[in-house]
């Protein structure tokens, strides 16, 4: 099976690429509104031709992979972080600090997030540039997104901290920052990494059910989130070139799950 | 035997003359002097009887359970003479008792009816009092204009019936309600109404009103036949239907929506300054305004079954809509050359200001309303033209509703209104500067500006005067200091589109509400 997940390497770096290279592969400005013929079918010149304001649709795609493609990954970076600060110590800590930790984990866990989002939402300044709205975005399902990886770290750490290598380290005389650094984040990477996979399509899915609500990112940049809202009001049976951002998003999320698959993770 | 319940199930789905059609939201109440929301409305459209009717189609005054009225000079009393020999539902005798007896539930302040709120003049609550067994006078404590009008809000219930609320007077009554499925209507036994030839109406034996909010799936079941109308029909999903069903398709002309945007003018409102200066300024409203492509809006936003805007009211308003003004041309030169005038320049791409200010605010709308959200995308690239940059925020309603008539944190607005009464005397909240619903600038203690001065006594002025013609003339004056002024931005009026199955005689959809059952009693199913 090492060859689909190199066929799911590929696609997503292929992806990626295309993401990247959205300014000058993308045939027309993503937000340039060609009013004379909204909703306009498929052609040579746009593709998977024009939404209901007169924007070309496969720019727009371009555009929405490459923000919805590098920004997940960061926010999957900030709730990793965020996991392994609060996971990590309440494992090493243990005690009142370990009961905190997890309260606070489980209220993350247990709180809704799409009401969190819009209250969230609510209070951030008004005058916000749509580039800093997605950044924004982002960052808080970073910052909220955390709670189930610091579970799964907070359950390694105090079984790493009572391992053999880790008694044989601190009988040797090695200070815990040592152990910590030379022992303990080694042998955590690969959890990391793991948990590292499983949320970047968490927080690409988070980011489209936000866009479908009309709550993501603002307009005019677009994302899958905001692209597959089209949907609503679009007949895909008839017009079945509208179905490209759901197409590439689940392509997307299998290439994902390949991946992560592939590098030992567990999906239950 | 055993197939005998699904017989009788299938009997009782497509039984002859069953009306369907959905109800987009559970009715938050079937007592029909409390209904406020659509979904409330329309059942107690279809069984509440009322005294005076509006007709929908020609927005004309029409005696219902009233046979004739009469209305002091000083517009302060009604005397209504009601029907004789009309029963409610149970067989309840209808008598002037019963229209003193709703006026005076309806007013009571502990209930908060919708229909009793507009009964009220200073205040005070209008008084019933019986003259006679077909007789009723109604006295208010202030002169109210256009107040037989009001009666078309106010169904009247039985005082005598232990039924209470649920002894209807209209062609229908409530049969069975499912909270959150359906609510069935079966034909009124004593409806006093019959056809030119004598024959007794309702002609529908029920009407079925299935909840349902998505409108994807209400458009499916309408075009599997499983329900026979739809109002206020989505641009896309019309279009659709048109193309599909051209017969099942209509498009009653504007509607009284409008949507419109506002800058907050609040003293008090956490913005900066020269921003303030900027939102007073009538030119940079009337700049804004030029500079918005009403015609594309129409066009794209509304697939040309829209109507660009020019004040509070539509044509649909046959009466008090103001014909002689024109909507504001869509001209980004003359945009420029009045900010210039307040002291605007254009570097670049960037509009700024006399202190130096780049131009940039942000609109709130509501967020999930995709006709709002597009029209704030179009907006946003015209005015991007001057070199202003709009920043397009969605928030959901709650949040919205508090920045602007609480907190005033925010800067514009988009949104719209459904203008269910058609006397601009239901406006006066929105129109006094003292009014807590006066949206650009509430709660004035003394009117901020000359011009808003001016609206409220002139408003004043036609809420007082008998005459109707009087009335429209000071009103027509209101309408071009707003068109003028532009406090709000009128931006279009969207069309009265609707879906009405062929099987469906007697359908003349209207731009009012209910656009295409208002005259429920004459449908008929083939």
């Amino acid at each position: 099976m090492i060859w689909i997940r190199r066929f799911a390497v590929a696609f997503l770096g292929l992806v990626f690429a295309l993401g990247l290279a959205a300014d000058w592969v993308a045939p027309a400005p993503y937000a340039r509104q060609f009013r004379a013929e909204p909703n306009a079918p498929p052609s040579r010149e746009f593709p998977l031709g024009l939404d209901g304001l007169g924007r070309d649709r496969f720019s727009r795609l371009l555009q929405g992979t490459r923000i919805s493609l590098l920004l997940a990954p960061a926010a999957a970076l900030i709730a990793i972080s965020v996991a392994l600060l609060i996971g990590g110590s309440a494992g090493f800590l243990g005690g009142w600090w370990d009961h905190a930790a997890m309260r606070v984990t489980d209220l993350f866990l247990s709180l809704p997030w799409l009401f969190l989002f819009l209250t969230a939402r609510a209070m951030l300044p008004l005058n916000v540039a749509p580039s800093a709205s997605i950044v924004i975005t982002f960052a808080m399902m970073g910052l909220l997104g955390w709670a189930s990886s610091a579970r799964v770290i907070r359950s390694a750490v105090p079984e790493l901290l009572s391992s053999e290598f880790a008694l044989y380290a601190r009988a040797c005389g090695c200070a815990e920052p040592r152990i910590w650094r030379r022992h303990l984040l080694p042998h955590l990477r690969v959890l990391l990494t793991a948990q590292f996979w499983i949320l970047i399509p968490v927080f690409i899915l988070g980011e489209a059910s936000l866009g479908l609500l009309g709550l993501g990112v603002a307009e005019p940049l677009p994302s899958w989130g905001n692209l597959i809202r089209e949907l609503e009001s679009v007949p895909a049976l008839a017009e079945y070139w509208v179905l490209a951002p759901v197409l590439l998003l689940a392509a997307v999320m299998i290439c994902f799950q390949l991946v992560k698959t592939g590098r030992g993770v567990q999906t239950f | 035997m055993r197939w005998l319940p699904c017989l009788l199930a299938c009997q009782a789905l497509f039984a002859q003359g069953e009306l369907r059609f959905n109800l987009r939201h559970e009715p938050k109440t079937l007592n029909p002097i409390l209904a406020a929301e659509d979904a409330s409305q329309a059942i107690a459209y279809l069984t509440g009887g009322v005294l005076i009717r509006v007709n929908r189609l020609t927005q004309e005054l029409q005696p219902e359970l009233a046979e004739s009225w009469k209305v002091a000079p000083d517009n302060r009393s009604i005397v209504i003479h009601i029907r004789k020999g009309v029963r409610f539902s149970d067989g309840t005798p209808f008598t002037a008792e019963d229209v003193a007896w709703t006026l005076q539930t309806a007013t009571d302040p502990k209930l908060h009816s919708p229909a009793g709120e507009s009964f009220s003049a200073k205040g005070s609550p209008a008084r019933g009092q019986v003259l006679g067994p077909d007789a009723v006078s109604i006295v208010f404590a202030a002169p109210v204009a256009s107040l037989e009008r009001l009666f078309d809000q106010l169904p009247i219930l039985s005082s005598k019936s232990p039924l209470k609320e649920k002894a209807a007077l209209g062609p229908f009554m409530v049969a069975s309600y499912q909270p959150g499925i359906e609510v069935v209507l079966r034909r009124n036994p004593n409806y006093w109404k019959k056809d030119a030839s004598g024959k007794q109406l309702p002609y529908l034996d029920a009407v079925r009103l299935p909840i349902q909010q998505n409108r994807e799936i209400e458009f499916a079941r309408f075009s599997r036949g499983e329900i026979h109308l739809i109002n206020q029909l989505e641009p896309e999903l019309f279009d659709r239907l048109k193309k599909a069903n051209p017969e099942a398709a209509f498009d009653a002309g504007p509607s009284t929506d409008v949507d419109f945007l506002w800058f907050n003018q609040v003293a008090g409102a956490s913005i900066p300054d020269y921003k303030k200066d900027w939102f007073r300024s009538r030119n940079f409203r009337n700049a804004i305004s030029r500079a918005i492509n009403r015609e594309d809006l129409c066009r794209v936003v509304f697939r040309g079954r829209g109507r660009p805007a020019v004040g509070p009211f539509s044509p649909a308003n046959k009466f008090w809509f103001n014909a002689k003004l024109t909507p504001s041309r869509f001209d980004p030169t003359a945009a420029l050359k009045l900010l210039q005038q307040d002291g605007f320049s254009r570097k670049g791409d960037v509009l700024f200001d006399k202190q130096g200010h780049a131009v940039e605010f942000s609109v709130i709308t509501n967020a999930g309303n995709r006709i709002r959200e597009r029209m704030a995308v179009l907006i946003q690239q015209d005015l991007q033209a001057i070199g202003v940059k709009l920043n397009i925020v969605t928030l959901d309603f709650p949040s919205l509703i508090e920045r602007i008539t609480k907190t005033f944190q925010y800067e514009s607005c988009l949104l719209g209104l459904t203008n269910v009464d058609l006397d601009p005397n239901e406006m006066m909240n929105i129109w006094m500067s003292s009014s807590e619903d006066h949206g650009w600038n509430p709660s004035q203690k003394t009117p901020a500006t000359p011009w808003e001065a001016e609206i409220d006594n002139l408003m004043r002025a036609q809420s007082a005067a008998g005459e109707r013609l009087k009335r429209k003339a000071l009103f027509d004056r209101v309408q071009e200091i707003l068109r003028q002024e532009e406090p709000y931005i009128y931006l279009a009026h969207r069309n009265s589109l609707s879906a009405v199955s062929p099987s469906l005689r007697g359908v003349h959809p209207a731009a009012l509400f209910p656009q295409t059952y208002w005259d429920i009693e004459h449908l008929s199913l083939k």
